[in-house]
């Protein structure tokens, strides 16, 4: 087979020279590491919210609140995911993360956190995830 | 594009509201190089219609030429698609996919490290355009399938083949897929799921 052939890399360990070198072909920027949200970290607090962090909203909108503030609680009567109150509001996904740091403090939200990915694997929750899709 | 009347505000349609009962998520994400059916395959299994999220990033402005004189930071906007899998009345499942632009998903912070796994899906005319996204997914020790969407004029290769030319150790499964099919896409997410149920049992997920 005339395939062009990719070699293996390991787990956070930086490339040796000329590995690195090769990955860097195709005009790609030298140092992509460089890029950083905006207001990530400079911008003050912000919850830790992820892109899948389900969001409750525990009152109706209050009258002092923002436009954006008011829409995002409707949006959340029922849960939604950052995400998806990213998309519909069209806002970027660090800006939902800074109204609802507003909103959390307030208790005007909850936040449900995501299940992620840890050391000890949940075999229960992938099992779950498994019947789920069988179901399709 | 959009068609909403003016007096009402956009959000999700009532048959794609969630239930209350819905208690936690997990994500997927799938990904490979550009054309090769990512955001076909979210649009395939997704319940909802896919929606796109995006994120803001900023470059120092060290050693980079920009347009803006003066400027010390260009932002570039990172945009993301992805769609959604009711799995219990507790538990959603949300899948990530994107039109391009892979080096800038790696700087999202939390995309991949809070992520179950992820899809690798290869195009066999263009084998190498999955390259770089595979060693990024080795680096930050996130498991993965391959995934081949067979497009109709693809050259076909014996998987021993393709795992040689991928690099790819004997454990890591590589499927054929149609990426149209929604059977197909949900195949190779269980293909995922239970690759990574193989891992946790022998607790190997680092």
């Amino acid at each position: 087979m005339t395939a062009p052939q990719r070699r293996r890399r390991t787990s956070r360990q930086p490339d040796p020279p000329d590995a690195g070198e090769a990955a860097r072909k195709e005009g790609e920027t030298q140092n992509p590491e460089r890029l950083f949200v905006i207001g990530g970290d400079a911008d003050g607090e912000r919850a830790a919210l992820d892109l899948v962090t389900l969001i409750v909203a525990r009152a109706d909108p209050p009258a002092s609140a923002t436009p954006e503030q008011a829409a995002l609680l409707r949006l959340c009567a029922a849960p939604l995911s950052v995400a998806e109150l990213s998309a519909y509001l069209r806002l970027p996904f660090s800006v939902v993360t800074a109204l609802l740091t507003d909103l959390l403090a307030a208790g005007l939200v909850q936040a449900r956190a995501p299940i992620v990915r840890q050391t000890v694997a949940d075999r229960n929750l992938l099992e779950a995830v498994m019947h789920g899709l069988q179901k399709l | 594009m959009d068609c909403k009347s003016s007096d009402t505000l956009p959000g999700p349609r009532t048959e794609d509201r969630l239930p209350h009962t819905a208690e936690a998520a997990v994500k997927i994400v799938i990904v490979g190089g550009f054309g090769v059916g990512k955001t076909t395959m979210v649009g395939s299994v997704s319940e909802i219609r896919p929606l796109t999220t995006e994120e803001t990033m900023t470059q120092a402005g060290i050693g980079v030429d920009d347009d803006y004189g003066s400027a010390s930071k260009t932002a570039t906007t990172v945009a993301m698609d992805f769609g959604r899998i009711s799995i219990t009345d507790e538990l959603v499942l949300y899948l990530f996919g994107t039109p391009g632009q892979e080096r800038f998903w790696f700087l999202w912070n939390g995309l991949f490290e809070g992520a179950l796994g992820a899809v690798v899906l290869v195009d066999t005319r263009r084998l190498e355009v999955s390259f770089d996204v595979m060693g990024r997914l080795e680096e930050r020790g996130v498991p993965f399938v391959v995934a081949v969407n067979s497009f109709p004029d693809a050259p076909r290769h014996p998987v021993a083949d393709l795992r040689a030319a991928l690099d790819l150790p004997e454990e890591i499964p590589i499927v054929d897929c149609d990426v149209r099919r929604r059977a197909s896409s949900r195949d190779v997410l269980l293909t995922l799921t239970r690759f990574l149920h193989s891992l946790a049992a022998k607790g190997a997920l680092a």
